[in-house]
């Protein structure tokens, strides 16, 4: 499928951006940095972001999509040169669909005027990411609608991603907790629709608030979000999370770049080795390393089976909500199916952390082929069973077409990406757009849905699930031949067998059990077509066996943030069911 | 043994009759908890539970067990009164109902001239047990469910008695025998298809069974109305819920598929055959079907049910005037 919806220019070469940006604005504002991200890194000045963010988004081909914006604390970070001076440094990730490309905004900032201006006005989606950066880091944004911490609980003191605040529990003071502290801590959750600039009630109505979550049959873990309700009607509501936050970005920090990888896998907890892949290949490109052609198809192969373990949990779950009890039962049966095979290849069920620095644990066991293709025989005829029994049913229709829907645009606004932006009809599909691991060898489609609304998320799943059995089955077909590990130094862990014959492999492969690699200072970022949207990391290395900083962004996220432009005025069954048909789980939102 | 008179001894046989028909209700509907997981699990490519004595037939027990001896909590927040006595309506109101169920020619509790009618009164009765629990609970989930349990009730309590009045029309009585003995040579499935249409999505509705399980709906509501109650109270609405189950299957059964009527058997197998195959039914039906939206139900019972009833009696009405005899 080689539809011509996008114009490809030789995707983030150049700075043709960066000439475009200077001609406007006037040089002196702008730095370039070199990186291994891929795209044009630029450092602006704070006066000038806000006008560079709009030049951005209404330039021909815009960068419409706000992908990411966090921060690093560059206080300890040795190797920067040729940068500008910057204690903190926010960085602002957009995303052009039209042209395929990306560019990177950075702002230095002093840590005596934590202050940027909000962009909120520019993206909305940037509301919650610049929530996050104060949660995080302390940097203040003015002009913004509600700058309160989002994942940390709201009375917590500090801010966990500086490199000063602890990482471990033991560089804390016990933990204790006496009656008070836990009435104030219950306190500060209360709800207080003034502070969200809700009404109480309006003429002769009062409405209820309804407090959904954090423990609620159908908020897919610990998610909450607020009700205003005038009888079963939606007025405004408020998502709340961070109630799975496990500072995933801060063990980051603390781990090596081998150790670390176990962690990605807990990032988006249905996703196995789908999340290893996007870490793994930006730590790649940092260390330089080309992978054999077998261990990219293995990883493939595995990305995939998770792709469809994922999405039958979801299929399961989105049927569920929308009160048919029996399918659930159906897919977990699959998914059982699935993990026979993900256990047979890598020995682990849920978690395999299967992938390794430079390839993958281990080669595939004899037999695989067998094992896999029996799951390939399995899939079709049950996936479709499941659009006869429930995608067609007249009560099923009623329950999701034209229940929140969106539109491509609203989706770009929001920073929706991956089967839910694709629902809108947009072709955008990285597998296709930006091919990695491999992609650009396999023949597949992309499915496409129309109306964006609740059954085209489901609807385009299903299909996705079809596509990825036929990406197995060319694995299977095709599997080349060759080493499951690229021969390279930094390859983790090394190769044993010429260890035990030269001192200094030895020692080097000791050191780097031992240390863990050393990473030369770069940064790189690797995006992935996760099973829920575009996953990435953002990977700084400041040339040790840590990473300085990671940044993780997940697809959920964003999606959670533009629940309340959808639902005001809907039903609350209809909330559940779009709930349902977002496809998020609540690491992947917290992390 | 002069005081066992004739007089005496139908009074204590009517008795007995009485308690053995209640008891014997209230411990059908416990068992269906038990067999509607093991059939729902038969379904679902599952085993359901299959722990407690053999082929789990003692899950029952240990339910039981289980829930005697929970905490019996009642919410500070609540209103006691009215908290306590939702479950006792709901269980009293669906029980008292099975004294106008003939189930044999000689079994039965209660020859009523307005047999049905008191149906009809004591439906609308245990509309207040899911009212009082979900305004007493002080739950806003709870009150949702309330809220929606009294408006689904309502609308489709207006229907229920409407589809019943074809097979009134017909027989000429609200007597349940008379209505039963009129469908000896001819179910009344047959000329009032329509009515057994709607009388069954009424009957549905208003057990609140899935898919019009809308006041509990776990997905949206995590149980609605009851969600405040533990223990045996809680436990009342559960088996209430069953035990409305089989009273209407037993409707039905009465009043349109001839009741005990049929051959070879003895009339309590077939009354007890027929009942079965519509307890399997609601249950299956809550393993096939996602559950509309509450304002679809809500059109559906007026824009649809409604007329279709009216249709129904209508017609019925003209050929009743037409046909002699």
């Amino acid at each position: 499928m080689d539809e011509a919806t996008t114009v490809t220019p030789p995707a983030n070469t150049g700075y043709d951006i960066y000439s475009a940006l200077a001609q406007r604005f006037g040089d002196e504002h702008f730095v370039r940095q070199d990186t291994r991200t891929g795209m044009p890194v630029v450092w602006v000045t704070a006066e000038r972001l806000i006008g560079s963010l709009q030049f951005l988004r209404d330039m021909s081909a815009p960068f419409n999509l706000l992908f990411d914006l966090s921060a690093v604390d560059e206080r300890l970070r040795n190797n920067r040169q040729g940068l500008p001076a910057s204690d903190f440094t926010v960085f602002y990730q957009l995303m052009s669909i039209d042209r395929n490309a990306d560019i990177m905004l950075k702002v230095a900032l002093d840590k005596d005027s934590l202050r940027l201006p909000s962009c909120v006005s520019v993206f909305p989606c940037a509301n919650w990411y610049e929530r996050e950066v104060w949660d995080m880091f302390g940097v203040e944004f003015t002009g913004h609608p509600h700058l309160t911490r989002i994942l940390m609980p709201p009375n917590w003191s500090g801010h966990p991603l500086r490199r000063d605040y602890p990482a471990r529990a033991t560089e804390f003071d016990p933990y204790t907790m006496t009656l008070e502290s836990q009435q104030a801590d219950q306190e500060a959750l209360k709800f207080e629709p003034e502070d969200w600039g809700m009404e109480r009630e309006r003429g002769e109505s009062e409405f209820m608030f309804l407090n959904l979550g954090p423990n609620h049959p159908s908020a897919h873990g610990a998610f909450r979000i607020v009700l205003q309700l005038d009888g079963e009607e939606i007025i405004d509501c408020v998502p709340d999370i961070g109630y799975h936050h496990r500072g995933a970005e801060k063990m980051a920090e603390r781990q090596s770049w081998h150790s670390f990888i176990p962690y990605t896998d807990r990032i988006d907890y249905t996703g196995g080795v789908m999340n290893n892949l996007p870490y793994i290949l930006a730590v790649e490109k940092l260390a330089g390393i080309q992978v054999p052609a077998r261990v990219e198809t293995i990883r493939v192969m595995m990305a995939e089976m998770f792709r469809i373990s994922s999405h039958l949990l979801f299929l399961g779950t989105y049927l569920q909500d929308l009160g048919a009890m029996t399918p659930v039962f159906f897919t977990f049966t699959d998914r059982q199916k699935a993990y026979e095979v993900i256990e047979g290849i890598t020995g682990f069920r849920m978690h395999p952390a299967w992938f390794r620095i430079g390839g993958v644990m281990q080669d595939l066991p004899t037999g695989w082929e067998k094992l896999v293709q029996g799951f390939l025989d399995w899939m079709p005829k049950r996936l479709r069973e499941y659009e006869r029994t429930m995608m067609e049913n007249t009560i099923f229709l009623e329950r999701t077409r034209n229940v929140a829907p969106f539109n491509t645009r609203e989706a770009i606004e929001w920073g929706v990406t991956g089967p839910n932006l694709r629902a809108t009809g947009c072709n955008f599909d990285l597998r296709k757009q930006r091919p990695y691991s491999g992609y650009d060898n396999f023949e597949f489609e992309v499915p496409l849905a129309a109306n964006g609304d609740v059954f085209d998320r489901g609807q385009i799943r299903i299909e996705e699930m079809r596509q990825s059995l036929r990406i197995i089955q060319q694995c299977v077909n095709n599997m080349p031949a060759g080493d499951y590990k690229a021969d390279h130094p930094l390859t983790t862990p090394p190769p044993r067998e010429r260890m035990l014959q030269h001192i200094e492999t030895l020692i080097t492969h000791f050191l780097q059990v031992s240390w863990g690699p050393v990473l030369p200072p770069n940064e790189s970022m690797q995006m992935v077509e996760a099973t829920k949207g575009i996953n990435s990391y953002y990977l700084t290395s400041d040339g040790n066996t840590m990473s300085y900083r990671t940044r993780i962004r997940t697809p959920s996220f964003p999606h959670l943030q533009q629940i309340p432009a959808l639902m005001r005025g809907g039903f609350v069954p209809d909330l559940i069911a779009h709930l349902g048909s977002i496809d998020f789980v609540m690491a992947d939102v917290d992390r | 043994m002069e005081w066992l008179t004739p007089q005496w001894q139908a009074n204590l046989l009517a008795m007995g009759q009485a308690l053995v028909i209640l008891l014997g209700a209230v411990l059908l509907g416990a068992v269906l908890t038990v067999i509607e997981r093991r059939l729902l699990g038969l379904w679902q490519d599952r085993y359901g539970p299959n722990r407690v004595g053999p082929f789990g037939s003692l899950q029952l027990v240990a339910d039981m067990i289980k829930i005697f001896f929970k905490e019996d909590w009642i919410p500070p927040f609540a209103d006691r009164t009215l908290f306590v006595l939702s479950p006792a309506i709901a269980m009293a109101s669906l029980l008292l109902s099975f004294i106008i169920i003939p189930i044999t020619p000689g079994w039965g509790i209660a020859d009523l001239h307005i047999g049905l009618l008191f149906f009809f009164a004591m439906a609308g009765i245990n509309v207040y047990a899911v009212l009082f629990g979900g305004w007493a609970s002080g739950n806003k989930y709870a009150l949702i469910g309330a809220m929606r349990a009294s408006a689904q009730t309502l609308s489709y309590e207006v229907f229920m008695g409407l589809a019943l009045m074809g097979v009134v029309a017909i027989t000429g009585s609200f007597n349940m025998r008379e209505i039963v003995n009129a469908q000896a040579d001819l179910w009344f499935i047959v000329p009032q298809f329509f009515g057994f249409c709607t009388f069954l999505i009424a009957g549905i509705a208003v057990t609140h069974r899935h898919p019009f399980d809308q006041p509990e709906a776990e997905q949206e509501l995590a149980d609605g109305y009851h969600v405040e109650y533990s223990s045996m109270k809680f436990g009342m609405f559960f088996i209430g819920e069953y035990v409305g189950m089989v009273l209407v299957s037993a409707l039905i059964v009465t009043l349109f598929f001839g009741g005990w009527h049929g051959p070879w058997l003895p009339p309590v197998v077939w009354f007890a055959l027929k009942t079965g195959f519509f307890l399997i039914f609601f249950i299956l039906l809550r393993g096939s079907l996602p559950r509309p939206r509450y304002d679809r139900v809500m059109s559906f019972g007026w824009k649809v049910c409604l007329p279709l009833t009216l249709v129904n009696l209508l017609v019925t009405g003209a050929v009743v005037l037409l046909v002699p005899g």
